[in-house]
């Protein structure tokens, strides 16, 4: 298994009447209600939790790229990974992900995952999400029946950079480059391993299984109602004639929250899932999807959006946020019974443990994070033993790797030239 | 109003055809057009209506090949041509205003009579189009319509909808036809036609409805500004709908062409 701890950084202070007196946590999200002077603590705060993460046992620590977004401070996910480089050995960055349609030209992704290689000694894990409608379309414009033809054009011309050895022409529709010869490129080879982050369509299933890239299911509303979406993409594996179903074709993403007992995770907890999931998830659904981005088979196979006037606001309860599987939380013991069904139901290898949860401080973090690692990760190690050895869909960094911050003693004379 | 199809060299495109008189094209808005649509008979009983639909709309096939504002404007031309029509009245509302204002700037020696009804194509920065791309359908009637009550009647007439088949339907079909419109409108519905608008010679008359809340009449008097021998008909108590709030004054005005 590989856990990945993640972070979306949502900002912890939105207003208790926000859902009341905003329309939307994303897109147009009231300019006010962030404090630049108070996120200067927040930002440090959430790069020094991943960085704890990084020093528990987990395989990676996950970042994500959202645009005007209450829930998620991380235009760019690039700045958060390459601090974290620094000050992290061994554990994966998964950068989940670089929004490739929106990169003008997406050679910029190419140079900059290679450089966050390079630095981190091989220990990128690199995501290409098309991005949503909120992210691609309303906020940077993108017009939506174009988005997947950009998006596939750049994801072309990457994995072209990153994968030729001599300066070539792109004659793209949305790029016409003459001289492409990224400077530098990746330390993994031929390139680091790619997740999709995707939502259903059949189209992001056979781009996963063609090119052996991980598909990642990063939905909010848990594991119960996440069966039908997987099982329709190992059904894909099957028809497609993929060579093998390692579970590490898949990941999933989980709000995980552990304490002593499932008493005391509801005392420490509720309040911050109820921030999260009745206030952060607060979208105006004219911002969810935008006439033309998702595809007419998608449409067909998918869940309905809501279109109807909006009726109030439902509060969802701790009660049923874990009955339902939103949120896996409780003792130890009760959330490693339901990781596991979690696990074995979907068939997912990487796990994405979202344990930071809306405006959750940082000791009740930690001590939930700890406890999973300690307590709950160790036991759910080996479940899928037949793949253990499957390694092409996580990061291969160098056995030996420097120690940034070791420069030599400051020299008080000019330093004597090597011979 | 018959529905036929003809071929052009991207797709064969799905139009509409009636009446009799000269010959009229009438180039519909983001919202589509219907056989039974009244401005379209109205119409009908003056003019041979031909009325092409945008690929994608309808049950018309779509056009992947037809991206940007050139492309519609050359593949409206390319319908123009296999009707065997020449120098038609080019009449177009919205979205096909603005269809219908670029090809008669990158043809103007083609187009001699031209009705642009509130048409897309120009922005303002003091005066922003509200997004219809995220505008939801119970909010529509009051940006299109002057009688939003009304306009509500006619928008969801014979339709449940609160069915589910029928709201899968509708979400099928808005991402075919607001997908495609959303290439020459999305985000922001302009594609330099302001730079472009001399160029146009037609006899023009640009009809607007004074109530229109989706593209304020404001936008009406930088057409009438933009084009040399335009005139400006304004018609009360309708909206951006007003070809359906006052059908007989918008044909009236498009008769003011000769």
């Amino acid at each position: 298994m590989k856990f990945t701890w993640f972070n979306l950084m949502p900002w912890p202070y939105l207003p208790d009447d926000f859902r009341e007196t905003n329309r939307s946590v994303w897109v147009d999200i009231d300019q006010r209600l962030f404090d630049p002077v108070k996120s200067h603590e927040v930002y440090n705060t959430y790069m020094d939790l991943l960085e704890y993460a990084g020093s528990l046992g987990f395989d990676g620590i996950g970042v994500n790229e959202h645009h005007q977004n209450g829930y998620g401070i991380m235009p760019s996910p690039n700045l958060i990974a390459a601090g974290l480089a620094r000050r992290t050995k061994d554990v994966g960055l998964v950068v989940l992900g670089n929004s490739i349609a929106l990169y003008n030209p997406p050679v910029r992704v190419a140079e900059e995952f290679a450089m966050l290689d390079c630095i981190s000694g091989g220990r990128l894990v690199a995501g290409f999400p098309v991005g949503t409608s909120m992210d691609t379309n309303f906020c940077y414009g993108q017009i939506p029946s174009l988005t997947r033809e950009k998006y596939a054009e750049a994801h072309e011309l990457i994995i072209k950079a990153w994968t030729t050895r001599d300066p070539f022409a792109f004659n793209g529709r949305y790029n016409k480059l003459r001289h492409v010869n990224i400077w530098p490129r990746p330390i993994q080879q031929p390139h680091p391993p790619v997740h999709i982050p995707g939502g259903g369509s059949v189209e992001t299933y056979d781009f996963c299984i063609d090119n052996t890239y991980s598909y990642s299911y990063l939905s909010f509303t848990g594991y119960l109602r996440a069966q039908a979406l997987m099982s329709g993409y190992w059904n894909r594996v099957e028809e497609r004639g993929a060579p093998d179903k390692s579970p590490y074709r898949a990941g999933f993403a989980q709000t995980i929250c552990v304490a002593e007992t499932d008493e005391e995770a509801e005392r420490l907890y509720a309040p911050h899932i109820d921030y999260f999931y009745n206030r952060c998830l607060h979208v105006y659904p004219g911002f969810a999807d935008a006439p033309g981005y998702r595809t007419i088979k998608t449409i067909q196979t998918g869940a309905l959006s809501q279109y109807g006037r909006p009726q109030g606001f439902a509060e969802l309860t701790w009660k049923d946020l874990t009955e339902q599987g939103h949120v896996i939380a409780g003792s130890p013991e009760t959330v490693r019974q339901r990781m596991e069904e979690m696990i074995k139901g979907l068939h997912v290898g990487n796990v994405f443990c979202l344990m930071h949860v809306g405006n959750m401080p940082a000791e009740k973090c930690m001590y939930s994070t700890k406890l999973f690692a300690e307590k709950v990760m160790p036991k759910l190690r080996n479940i899928f033993p037949e793949y253990a050895d499957d390694d092409r869909f996580w990061c291969k960094p160098l056995a030996k790797q420097v120690t940034p911050g070791s420069l030599p003693v400051a020299p008080t004379r000019a330093p004597i030239p090597a011979e | 109003m018959d529905l036929k199809t003809v071929q052009t060299p991207h797709v064969p495109v799905r139009y509409f055809e009636g009446g009799a008189g000269p010959d009229l094209v009438f180039l519909h808005g983001p919202g589509g057009v219907t056989a039974d649509d009244p401005f379209l008979n109205a119409l009908a009983t003056r003019h041979h209506v031909y009325a092409p639909l945008v690929p994608g709309y309808g049950d018309s096939e779509e056009a992947p090949e037809i991206r940007d504002m050139l492309d519609f404007t050359l593949h409206t031309w390319d319908v123009v041509e296999a009707l065997g029509l020449r120098d038609p009245i080019l009449v177009g509302h919205s979205m096909g205003g603005m269809i219908a204002a670029e090809m008669a700037a990158i043809a103007p020696n083609d187009v001699t009579r031209l009705a642009l009804i509130a048409p897309a194509g120009l922005w303002d920065d003091e005066h922003p189009i509200p997004d219809l791309f995220s505008t939801l359908p119970y909010e529509m009637p009051e940006l299109l319509f002057h009688d939003a009550k009304a306009g509500a009647a006619l928008m969801t007439a014979g339709r449940d909808v609160e069915d589910p088949g029928f709201l899968q339907q509708y979400l099928v079909a808005n991402a075919r036809q607001l997908g495609m419109a959303g290439r020459i409108l999305f985000p922001i519905p302009e594609r330099g036609l302001h730079q472009r608008l001399y160029r146009i010679k037609a006899k023009t008359v640009v009809v607007w409805g004074d109530s229109d809340r989706l593209i304020p009449p404001v936008y009406a008097h930088a057409f009438k500004k933009g084009i040399k021998s335009a005139e400006l008909v304004s018609i009360p108590e309708a909206g951006h709908m007003v070809i359906v709030e006052q059908t007989a004054a918008v044909v009236a005005a498009v008769g003011r062409l000769g």
